[in-house]
């Protein structure tokens, strides 16, 4: 192993230590993310003593870099001598989790939130905790942000008087003069909380999140709102009414739309939060609210919810509160002026029939339905539609069929074309709830329909969705209803629609069988091949090689082989081509159909 | 003679003039725009060529305690480049619009740079020191036999388990010793240098030309005007914008005015300024609602129907809106006059100052040469008692707020002599001219001082000047 043999294996990990300052990022990259490989050659000592200096001066670099390097350090207690060493990765994580960049700073956080369950209780408090109280009193704020996110872990590890100072320096943090630090405490702030003695959550913890509550900046207020969920799991019920919910209340009057929003958006955990009682008396009426603000995008977050709300409230007197307080906000909202507000609670409301049973959901949600598959805005009969499953399960969908169909139809007809695509896809679904009477009396032609629209991808989505179709209502029915209507387009004067027959046929033809796709199928295919236009001929050759499994082997030699050979000399150079794929490609589906009747034989 | 500035009398004094001498200005050289950072320590200017150029305060030496600090170059860097916009067949002009800076965060420096359509998130870091040693080549890049050099680094590096072992064991510890060796890169001081490198890129987002930008106090957002939207973005993220105000008629013929600049409230960070063609201002809160198309105060002052004229329009144009330090005042510029209004007060201002009244008999011939359509700028002093703003031929007028004092300082190579004291100047307005005063008819209309800034702290102020940029002083007796 000695000797010159060494140095060939040696060289790749000079090379690499070389390159940790190669001018080329991606070289530069590449060696940080070997870091371990460069750690193991130069061993625990060299690396302790040599490589992290280097590291920990490394903070010029690119920011993909810097990333790669946090989170390498994160895994390489082992490679510094095991958790006896641990601290020596604190000075190049410490430089790191000061760098502007916010993706590397988390990372060199998360980093040292990880090495921190390394350290022993002694060297925690010797060489962590003296870090977490250097970046916590550190010039720049974006070393006191990085500090808000360490006191969590190293807290419930060290002694009373060590933890006396990290509540100080978290304290001190949340009235920082930078928003940036506020926040960054804001939003650790349930995260220090959970970890904190109920005393502390007391006195400590619920002053600083009523003063970060009221902060003068919207962005650390709504992030207070975060906070207020984690605090309020954490308190006896009997505490909360005097503790949380006057800030609460607040916030959800907070005169910044985007506080108010944080507080619709986050309602559901909340309500989870602070228990049934409190949901009843207050979280209700501040739903109410909201579902009512004067900023759309807060009823939106609102109208979001309803479902979830409802089906958190306390059972006992679920029906009466829906009833008698959010329903009636509900109808103002689906004649809503702002089409996301309609479009989020067309998202959900259908779920509130399972909540209400068949009687009120016919009563007084089905004609909030029909109201909204009547909406002007496509995308909000497109969220009715959608979540049709729902009301099917406790009323059935012909409820609805009447007025589901106009808005089916002008949705199909619609002048977008994303428009049609989304209607498309719940077809399968529509046909499977509707039933195939239905279907064929009013749907069917629509579905025909979209194989002729100018758009690609409606033809294109329109084939799938036939074959989805069949996978439902079986061959039989697809030999009646639609291979008819396919194989007649093959004579349409255009060509695209001659190659939409094709297309068809390739989906079809194995949901329909050997028997419809070689009595029916294949002879049009073979007529085609003489198409006078090259792109027809050449889905020929392609649609003969995809329905070749399908077929059967005396069919295949008869019929598939002479017209693919005969293609293999057309004059277009792409017919050929296809002719010849075709060819090898149909081979090899002669051969394993061979050896697959071999093996059925009996013996 | 008593300078402006907070009421203290004192006299202003050259000290700095950046740029050529020459008489012929290359139009790329022409200073575009003029930014202190918030200490005041850098001084970032703008020019037509798109550069970047950031002076560094020096701290006053002890040789020569006469002498204040001077600010010299500290970083330059091409921040724009001209681009063509295939799709709408048009030129996108490099010129350097706006500049502002970020608060500072660590120690480096941001500022944000914009154009016509793009803005630049730029950072400006030092480097003292520099890798060396590497295992595959020397310090000068030859690159070295792998074999012969690490075995040389043992010899060198770790002579001592050599020395005390037996020599017949000698060369297999060397073997040994120098396969397992490589040189780990030691970092070594060298030269201080400045690097400028664009961190973010903030396209796309403005059909029209961006007039302003301005940094929230929430640090992590700004807004971005161009002639009929204002955008709001966030500063970690550039493929996103939100329009928070759009005054685009449905029907383009419908226009009738347009955003001619905004900036955001220096505490408040829910509130923010625009101001527009037609002399109004609006101040909108961005807590009430997404979209800000309803402003929340609408300052305006009642047109004089005496002073009616063809240009009334034109003239009452208002060209730039600049928040007090303290968020209470916000002073505003039209083509004659500076006004400072109490946010607390909206039908009319509550200082109004006449900047150069005297132009009002020549606006036919201004509207002429087009000079009636020229943007000045205005600018605060650090404890909002003095406001100043610039003029034409290299004349720039300040304020005093407490005495209603006035004055007229002109930016000329002829008083660029070290601490030389400046001389007020005045423009005849009467029939008959006064010794020491200028005529009207003379003023060079080509001269004109149409950015200016003032240190946030200290009596300092820079004044660009065409393509120069003067650094004035309070002069220290």
């Amino acid at each position: 192993m000695a000797g010159a043999d060494g140095d060939d294996s040696l060289y790749p990990i000079a090379v690499l230590i070389d390159e940790l300052r190669n001018e080329d990022v991606q070289l530069r990259l590449n060696s940080i993310k070997k870091l371990s490989t460069i750690a193991l050659a130069l061993g625990v000592e060299r690396t302790r003593t040599e490589l992290l200096p280097f590291l920990t001066d490394t903070i010029y670099d690119e920011d993909e870099v810097l990333l790669a390097l946090a989170e390498q350090l994160g895994n390489f207690t082992m490679l510094v001598g095991g958790p006896e060493y641990v601290h020596c990765l604190l000075p190049p994580l410490e430089s790191l989790a000061t760098v502007e960049e916010t993706v590397v700073r988390d990372k060199a956080v998360e980093s040292l939130r990880k090495i921190s369950q390394e350290h022993s209780p002694v060297d925690l408090e010797v060489h962590f905790e003296p870090l977490v109280k250097r970046l916590a009193s550190g010039d720049w704020f974006t070393s006191r942000t990085s500090a808000c996110g360490l006191f969590s872990v190293c807290y419930p590890r060290v002694s009373s008087t060590v933890k006396a100072e990290i509540r100080q320096h978290f304290r001190t943090l949340c009235s920082d003069d930078t928003p940036m630090v506020r926040r960054a405490a804001a939003s650790k702030l349930g995260e220090f909380a959970k970890v904190l003695e109920l005393d502390y959550v007391k006195s400590d913890i619920i002053s600083l999140f009523t003063a970060l509550a009221s902060d003068e900046q919207d962005s650390v207020r709504l992030l207070a709102v975060e906070a207020c969920v984690s605090i309020a799991t954490l308190l006896p019920q009997e505490d909360l009414e005097s503790l949380v919910m006057p800030t609460l209340r607040q916030a959800a009057e907070d005169k910044s739309w985007r506080v108010r929003y944080m507080v619709a958006d986050k309602f559901s955990e909340l309500q989870k939060a602070v228990g049934p009682e409190i949901t009843k008396n207050d979280l209700v009426p501040a739903f109410q609210n909201l579902l009512k603000d004067c900023e759309a995008e807060v009823r939106a977050a609102a109208a979001n919810k309803v479902k979830e709300f409802c089906e958190n409230l306390p059972e006992e007197n679920r029906e009466q509160i829906i009833m008698t307080h959010i329903l009636p906000c509900v109808k103002e909202l689906v004649s809503d002026t702002n089409q996301h507000v309609k479009s989020a609670l067309a998202s959900v409301i259908m779920g509130l029939s399972t909540i209400l049973g068949k009687d009120n959901t016919i009563e007084h949600l089905l004609p909030l339905f029909l109201a909204q598959l009547k909406d002007e805005c496509p995308e909000v009969r497109l969220n009715i539609i959608s979540n049709l499953d729902c009301v099917n399960e406790v009323i059935g969908i012909r409820q609805l069929s009447q007025s589901l169909l106009p808005a089916i139809v002008e949705l199909a007809e619609d002048a977008k074309w994303r428009v049609r695509l989304a209607i498309i896809e719940y077809m399968p679904l529509l046909a499977g709830q509707l039933g195939v009477e239905f279907f064929d009396e009013k749907l069917n032609t629509l579905c025909m329909a979209w194989l002729i629209d100018h758009v690609y991808a409606i033809r294109e989505a329109a084939t799938c969705n036939l074959m989805k179709l069949v996978e439902k209502f079986g061959a039989e029915w697809a030999q009646n209803t639609i291979v008819p209507k396919v194989l007649g387009m093959a004579n349409d004067p255009n060509y695209l629609h001659r190659m939409t027959t094709l297309f068809c046929i390739n989906a079809l033809s194995e949901a329909c069988g050997q028997d419809i796709t070689t009595k029916q199928m294949l002879p049009v295919v073979l007529k085609m091949s003489n198409d006078q236009v090259a792109n027809v001929r050449f889905n020929v050759a392609k649609s003969l090689q995809k329905i070749g499994p399908v077929l059967d082997s005396n069919a295949l030699q008869t019929e598939v082989k002479p017209v693919l050979e005969k293609l293999a000399t057309d004059t277009d150079m792409d017919v050929k081509y296809f002719a010849q794929e075709a060819i090898s490609g149909t081979r090899f589906t002669l051969a394993s159909l061979h050896i697959s009747t071999k093996s059925d034989l009996p013996f | 003679m008593a300078g402006v500035a907070g009421g203290n009398d004192f006299q202003w004094c050259f000290s700095q003039v950046k740029g050529a001498i020459d008489e012929d200005v290359a139009e790329a050289d022409i200073i575009s725009t003029v930014e202190f950072n918030y200490s005041g320590e850098l001084l970032a200017t703008g020019d037509k060529g798109g550069r970047v150029v950031i002076f560094q305060h020096e701290q006053e030496s002890k040789n020569r305690p006469h002498l204040r600090g001077e600010y010299n170059v500290y970083s330059t860097f091409q921040s724009h480049e001209p681009e063509f916009d295939y799709l709408k067949s048009l030129e996108i002009e490099e010129k350097i619009n706006k500049i502002r800076w970020l608060p500072q965060q660590n120690a480096a420096h941001f500022l944000l740079s914009t154009n016509d359509k793009t803005i630049k998130l730029w950072k400006i870091s030092e480097r003292d020191k520099r890798a060396e040693g590497y295992n595959l080549k020397d310090e000068d890049g030859r690159l070295r036999d792998p074999f012969r050099i690490t075995s040389l680094r043992v010899c060198s590096l770790r002579p001592v388990p050599f020395v005390n072992r037996a020599v017949y064991s000698f060369t297999y510890n060397v073997v040994l010793k120098r396969v397992s060796y490589f040189q780990v890169p030691v970092l070594m001081p060298m030269d201080l240098m400045v690097e400028a490198s664009p961190r973010r890129i903030f396209a796309n987002a403005h059909t029209y030309h961006i007039n302003s930008i301005s940094v929230n106090s929430d640090h992590e957002t700004y807004l971005s005007a161009d002639d009929l939207r204002i955008n709001l973005w966030h500063l970690e993220i550039t493929d996103r914008s939100f329009n928070i105000v759009d005054i685009k008629p449905a029907n383009m013929e419908e226009l009738t005015e347009v955003i001619t600049a905004a900036e955001c409230h220096p505490l408040q960070c829910n509130v923010f300024v625009y101001s527009s063609s037609k002399g109004t201002i609006r101040l909108c809160d961005t807590r009430a609602a997404a979209l800000c198309d309803r402003q929340a105060k609408f300052f305006e002052e009642p047109e004089d129907p005496s002073s009616r004229s063809f240009f009334s329009e034109i003239i009452s144009s208002i060209s730039d809106v600049k928040f007090s330090h303290s968020g209470r005042y916000m002073m505003t510029r039209d083509y004659l006059s500076v006004k400072v209004w109490d946010l607390n007060m909206e039908n009319r201002p509550v200082e109004t100052y006449q900047v150069h009244e005297y132009l009002r008999s020549k606006l036919c011939s201004l509207y002429e040469n087009d000079c009636i359509f020229d943007k000045f700028e205005c600018c605060w002093n650090g404890s909002d008692s003095a406001i100043m703003t610039g003029s034409y031929n290299n004349f720039f007028r300040m304020f005093d707020r407490n005495t209603r004092r006035d004055i007229t300082l002109e930016a000329s190579r002829e008083s660029s002599k070290p601490r030389a004291t400046l001389k007020p100047r005045k423009v005849s307005t009467g029939g008959k001219r006064k010794k020491d005063e200028i005529s009207v008819d003379s003023l060079d209309f080509n001269k004109k001082i149409l950015h200016t800034a003032w240190h946030p702290k200290d009596n300092v102020i820079a004044v660009a000047a065409t393509n120069n940029l003067y650094i004035f002083q309070d002069k220290i007796n």
